[in-house]
């Protein structure tokens, strides 16, 4: 466990292989939520949250639950159900406690559970850093750190977007290609320059 | 029978589910960088619409209404993890080229939105053609999308080479490249869908 590694996990998930422009999870949320900032936020935000609790919820329940009960083929059952209890329970809470928050989160968070994103980096993290049924060294914090990173790179793509689709709506565009379209369309472009991080090697 | 026929043949055309109803996208541009790639996700997608259908519908009265998402969600994970243990064991290189993208079918909005709208209300035969159809429009947009891809970001179809002289343009192949076809594709649908208004 060094900062190298780190680097590498940060620049990875952020820029190179992007959550959204470059492994297509949570597409569906990012052009059906991008089309002005201030949701934009609140669901990158959202996301964000959920896919760190996330990475540390599985990493305990593969690495105590399922490795020991030789129980790995259940990974996609237990992860899912487990990331949809949390969302649920995270959801009671937050309208429970702080109904201001609720309604600036609380119509994205439903939403999460079925958003690949979050499942993919729990798939992801098990992939990456468990090495045939066993844990390399520190691999929770990089499962956590990774966690993290991929949150922080869907904001970045969704944030950029918002900003790009706001300022489309002065724009006259041809109605055929209006609204999804025109989304994939730039955010192809996006990605085409995102291309250009792939030229970070370590 | 005309009916099950109508269910069926909805899914492909009318109600396709990646142009039309525009949902899970995610796995159709991730794997659509060769028709072989492709074919191997529609079918393993189709196994798990046709299964979680006729499940969840079969079970659709002693599910209660509020926990019924859940109950959905374990019936297509169960489905999608025997999709896994199958493609790990008898065909280990289309499992490496999907990659994570085989457990992500549990987040396919397609099955869980087809469960949720149409096989918690219908009858097991009806559900059973319209997984079928959903499946088999959901192949056949996956098969147009690698095919475009292919042919045009590696000069080759399932594989094989087609025109010696042609260059092909690396970019359809990369990770924009599916989403310029994919946003083109769907505005040249939309000018059918206007010229025929």
């Amino acid at each position: 466990m060094n900062a190298t590694q780190f680097l590498t996990i940060f620049i990875s998930a952020v820029f190179i292989y992007n959550v959204i422009l470059s492994r297509f999870l949570g597409l569906c949320s990012f052009v059906a939520i991008s089309r002005e900032t201030k949701p934009a936020m609140a669901m990158s935000l959202s996301v964000m949250f959920v896919t760190t609790m996330s990475s540390i919820i599985t990493w305990f329940i593969y690495r105590f639950l399922l490795i020991p009960f030789g129980l790995t083929y259940l990974r996609t059952i237990s992860f899912i159900l487990v990331i949809a209890t949390f969302v649920q329970f995270v959801e009671m809470v937050i309208r429970r406690i702080s109904p201001p928050l609720y309604r600036f989160f609380g119509i994205y968070l439903p939403l999460i559970t079925v958003n690949c994103a979050v499942l993919g980096v729990a798939v992801l993290n098990v992939d990456m850093f468990f090495i045939n049924g066993r844990a390399v060294p520190g691999s929770f914090y990089y499962s956590l750190f990774q966690g993290i990173c991929v949150g922080l790179g869907y904001a970045l793509a969704m944030l950029l977007m918002s900003g790009i689709r706001e300022r489309l709506d002065l724009c006259d565009v041809p109605k055929a290609v209006k609204d999804f379209p025109l989304a994939f369309i730039i955010a192809s472009i996006m990605s085409l320059s995102f291309l250009g991080f792939n030229g970070f090697k370590f | 029978m005309r009916r099950y026929l109508g269910d069926f043949l909805k899914g492909i055309i009318k109600e396709n589910p990646t142009f039309v109803l525009v949902l899970g996208l995610c796995p159709t541009l991730a794997v659509s960088t060769s028709v072989i790639n492709g074919i191997g996700m529609g079918i393993a997608a189709t196994f798990v619409l046709l299964g979680s259908n006729v499940i969840i519908s079969l079970i659709k009265n002693i599910i209660p209404d509020r926990i019924r998402i859940p109950c959905f969600i374990v019936v297509i994970a169960t489905f999608v993890t025997i999709t896994e243990m199958t493609m790990k064991a008898y065909s280990p290189v289309l499992d490496r080229a999907l990659g994570i993208y085989v457990p992500l079918i549990v987040v396919n909005c397609i099955v869980l939105g087809r469960a949720e709208a149409y096989a918690q209300r219908q009858t097991v035969l009806n559900s059973l053609f319209d997984g079928l159809g959903m499946g088999v429009g959901f192949t056949l947009a996956l098969i147009l999308i690698s095919g475009i891809r292919e042919v045009l970001g590696a000069g080759k179809f399932l594989g094989y080479t087609l025109a010696q002289r042609f260059e092909p343009a690396f970019v359809l192949g990369m990770p924009s490249g599916a989403l310029l076809v994919i946003g083109l594709l769907l505005g040249f649908f939309n000018v059918l869908k206007n010229r025929r208004e």
